[in-house]
C-alpha cells in the first residue's frame, strides 16, 4: 500500500465548475433555505414564503439549465470526477425540472385538502382535531420536495457509483416522508410510507453491495475506470493488476441493476409501486411517477452505457427478460384493478418496460428515443394525476373506479381530457404516447430486438383494453346520484392544461423535441 | 483476504433473509442495517486488496447515509406504531391487489 503523508501541501482545494453544477446547487440551496424558513418564520407566514421560494428555486434552476445547454453545450466530467454534465444529462435534468414545477403546482394547490395538518398528530385523536381546527399546514413538504428534486437531478448526473448511491438516498428519503403525509385515509398513507421505506432501503442495500463488488473488481467506483477494467481486466484503472474472478463483476452488475430497476419499478421489483402510488398524496404520486422514473432511467442509462457497455452481451439477456416481464405483467395485472391510482401505477410499470426496450438497444437512436419517451410520458402522467386529484367526493378523492361512472355526463370537459391522457398512455396516433412508442420500437428493431418489440406491441394492445374500459365507465354508464364532483382549483387546472398541451404538441408536432433529444443523445454520455 | 469477503457475503445474506422472514418492522429495518454493514466490510477488504483508500472513504459515506436512513425510518415506523399499536408488517394490509 502506498504511504499517505498527511501534510498541508498534500491537500488541495477541490475544483468545482460552479457554472455547470448551478442547477443542482440552486435546488439544494433552495431546499436548505426552505428549512431555514421553517425555523425562522411564524406559522401564518411559512406557507406564503415557502411557495414562492420553491417556485423561484425550480424556475431559476431551469432557466440556468436552458442557458447553459444553449450556450456552452457542456460535455465534461465535473466536481473532481463526481458528476458528468453532458447532452443526455442536461436533457434529463431539464425534463425533471419541468416535471417538478408541474408537480409543485399540484403540491402548492389546496394543501388544506391534500396534505396532513400535523403529521405527528394521531389519526382520530384530539390533537388531530385541534390541528385541523387551527387550520395548520405541514409546510415542511416544500423543502422536502426540493431535496427530492435535487436528488433526482444528481442521480442521472453521478459519474461515480458512490455519488450515485448518495443521490439515490437524497432522492428517496424525502419521498418516503412525503408519502406518509396525506390528509385523508391516513392509515393508507402511513402504510404506503412504511412499505416504500422498507422496500426502498432493502433495494438500496442491494445497490450498495453491487457497488462494493464492482469496486472489488475494478479498484475504483468511477464509471470511466470501471469501463477500463471491464475491457482490460481487474486493476487496469489503478495500475496495480490483481486477481479477481470475473464472477465478482457479474454478480456486482446484477445487484446494481436490482437497485436501479427497483427505482424504475420494473418487474419483479415493482411490488411497491401500486401500494405507494395509491396511498401517497396525489401530488406526491405525480412527482414520483414522473420525476423519479425519469431520474432512475437516466441513471440506468449512464451506468449501462458508460461503465458496462463492453459487457453488454452479459447484461442484455437479463435486461431482455426484465423488459418482457415488465411489459406483460404491467399490462395484464392492470386489467383487474378497480382503483384509478393503482391502475395508473400498473400502467407506469408497463411503461417502464417500454423504456427498457429502448435501453437495451445501446444505440444513439435508442438513447434519443428513450429521452423523448421520458419527456412525453412524464408530462402526460402529471396531467392524469392532476385530473385524479380534481375528482372528489365527501371523503376526499374518489379513487374507486365505480365512483367515476358517468363522469363524462356530469363534467364532459374534464372527463374528455382524462380520456385523452389515457389514449396517450395507450399510444394512439396524434398523441405524444404514439410518437414515443414509435421511436422506441423503431430503435429496438434497428438494434435487432424484434422479439421485444413484438411483446411490446402485444402488451400495448392489452393495455389499450383497460384504458378504454375507464373511458367506457366514464362516458357510457349512468352516473350515481351521490357521485363525485369535479373541484377545479386554479393551479391544478394549470397543471392539467400544461400536461394536455404537451401531450397534444408532442403528438402533432414532435419534430422539435425529437431533434433536441437527438442532438442531446448524439453527444453521448461523457466518460 | 477472501475470508473477509465470505464473512461479508454471509452477513449480507443473513440480513436479506431476515428482511424477507421477520415480521416486526423494527427487526426488518435492523436486518437492512446489517446488510449495509456487511457492505462496509466488503468495501474495506477490497480497499486493502487494491491498496487504495477509496473503499475506506466509501465506508464512512455509507455510515452517514445509514444514520440518515435510521432517522427517517424510525420516524415512519414510530408513526405507524402509534396509530395502530403494532409494528408488525403483516398488520399493515390495507393496500393490496
Amino acid at each position: 500500500m502506498s504511504t499517505v503523508i498527511l501534510a498541508a501541501e498534500n491537500f488541495r482545494a477541490p475544483h468545482l465548475e460552479y457554472g455547470q453544477l448551478a442547477p443542482m446547487l440552486i435546488v439544494f440551496g433552495g431546499a436548505v433555505l426552505g428549512v431555514l424558513v421553517e425555523a425562522v418564520f411564524g406559522r401564518t407566514w411559512r406557507g406564503r414564503v415557502q411557495i414562492p421560494l420553491a417556485f423561484a428555486t425550480l424556475g431559476s434552476a431551469l432557466v440556468w439549465l436552458a442557458i447553459l445547454a444553449a450556450n456552452q453545450k457542456p460535455h465534461s466530467v465535473d466536481a473532481e470526477g463526481a458528476l458528468g454534465i453532458d447532452g443526455p444529462t442536461l436533457f434529463i435534468q431539464g425534463a425533471i425540472l419541468v416535471m417538478a414545477i408541474l408537480s409543485l403546482l399540484l403540491v402548492a394547490d389546496r394543501q388544506q385538502e391534500t396534505f396532513v395538518a400535523e403529521g405527528a398528530a394521531l389519526p382520530g385523536s384530539d390533537a388531530e382535531a385541534q390541528s385541523l381546527a387551527r387550520g395548520s399546514v405541514q409546510t415542511e413538504i416544500f423543502p422536502l420536495t426540493l431535496f427530492a428534486v435535487a436528488g433526482m437531478l444528481m442521480f442521472p448526473a453521478a459519474n461515480d457509483l458512490l455519488t450515485m448511491f448518495v443521490a439515490l438516498e437524497v432522492l428517496s428519503l424525502p419521498l418516503y416522508l412525503l408519502c406518509g403525509l396525506a390528509r385523508r385515509r391516513r392509515l393508507l398513507s402511513q402504510e404506503a410510507a412504511v412499505k416504500y421505506f422498507l422496500l426502498g432501503a432493502f433495494s438500496s442495500a442491494f445497490f450498495l453491495f453491487g457497488v462494493a463488488l464492482v469496486y472489488g473488481y475494478a479498484g475504483s467506483v468511477k464509471l470511466g475506470d470501471i469501463a477500463l477494467a471491464v475491457s482490460s481486466g481487474p486493476g487496469a484503472a489503478t495500475g496495480v493488476p490483481v486477481e479477481v474472478p470475473s464472477i465478482v463483476l457479474i454478480v456486482g452488475v446484477a445487484m446494481l441493476a436490482v437497485g436501479l430497476l427497483f427505482k424504475m419499478g420494473a418487474v419483479p421489483f415493482h411490488s411497491w409501486k401500486p401500494d405507494v402510488y395509491q396511498g401517497a398524496p396525489t401530488p406526491v404520486t405525480a412527482l414520483m411517477a414522473s420525476g423519479t422514473l425519469v431520474s432512475a432511467v437516466g441513471a440506468t442509462l449512464r451506468v449501462f452505457y458508460v461503465a458496462f457497455e463492453n459487457m453488454r452481451w452479459d447484461w442484455r439477456p437479463m435486461m431482455w427478460a426484465v423488459a418482457i416481464l415488465t411489459m406483460v405483467v404491467g399490462a395484464v395485472v392492470a386489467i383487474t384493478q378497480t382503483d384509478i391510482k393503482r391502475l395508473l401505477a400498473y400502467s407506469s410499470v408497463a411503461h417502464a418496460g417500454f423504456l427498457l426496450t429502448g435501453i437495451v438497444t445501446t444505440s444513439t437512436a435508442g438513447l434519443s428515443a428513450v429521452l423523448f419517451y421520458l419527456a412525453a410520458y412524464g408530462a402526460t402522467t402529471i396531467g392524469a394525476f392532476a385530473v385524479v386529484s380534481m375528482v372528489r367526493d365527501t371523503g376526499g378523492e374518489a379513487g374507486h373506479l365505480s365512483r367515476w361512472a358517468g363522469l363524462g355526463r356530469r363534467s364532459p370537459v374534464v372527463a374528455g381530457i382524462f380520456a385523452f391522457f389515457l389514449l396517450a398512455f395507450a399510444g394512439i396516433p396524434l398523441t405524444s404516447g404514439f410518437t414515443g412508442k414509435f421511436a422506441v420500437f423503431t430503435a429496438a428493431v434497428e438494434a435487432g430486438a424484434t422479439p421485444l418489440v413484438i411483446v411490446g406491441v402485444l402488451s400495448s394492445a392489452i393495455a389499450a383494453f383497460f384504458y378504454v374500459r375507464v373511458i367506457v365507465v366514464m362516458f357510457f354508464s349512468e352516473p350515481e346520484p351521490d357521485g363525485p364532483s369535479v373541484v377545479i382549483a386554479p393551479a391544478t387546472a394549470a397543471a392539467v392544461a400544461l400536461g394536455l398541451a404537451a401531450t397534444v404538441v408532442l403528438g402533432v408536432l414532435p419534430q422539435p423535441l425529437l431533434d433536441l433529444a437527438g442532438s442531446a443523445a448524439g453527444q453521448l454520455f461523457v466518460r | 483476504m477472501s475470508h473477509y469477503l465470505v464473512l461479508s457475503s454471509l452477513l449480507f445474506t443473513i440480513g436479506a433473509v431476515g428482511v424477507l422472514t421477520r415480521r416486526n418492522a423494527i427487526v426488518v429495518f435492523m436486518c437492512v442495517e446489517l446488510m449495509l454493514n456487511a457492505t462496509n466490510l466488503a468495501f474495506v477488504s477490497f480497499a486493502k486488496l487494491h491498496g487504495n483508500l477509496d473503499g475506506q472513504i466509501i465506508a464512512f459515506f455509507v455510515m452517514v447515509v445509514a444514520a440518515a436512513e435510521v432517522v427517517v425510518g424510525l420516524a415512519i415506523i414510530m408513526t405507524i406504531f402509534r396509530t395502530r399499536r403494532s409494528s408488525s408488517v403483516d398488520d399493515a394490509n390495507l393496500l393490496k391487489y
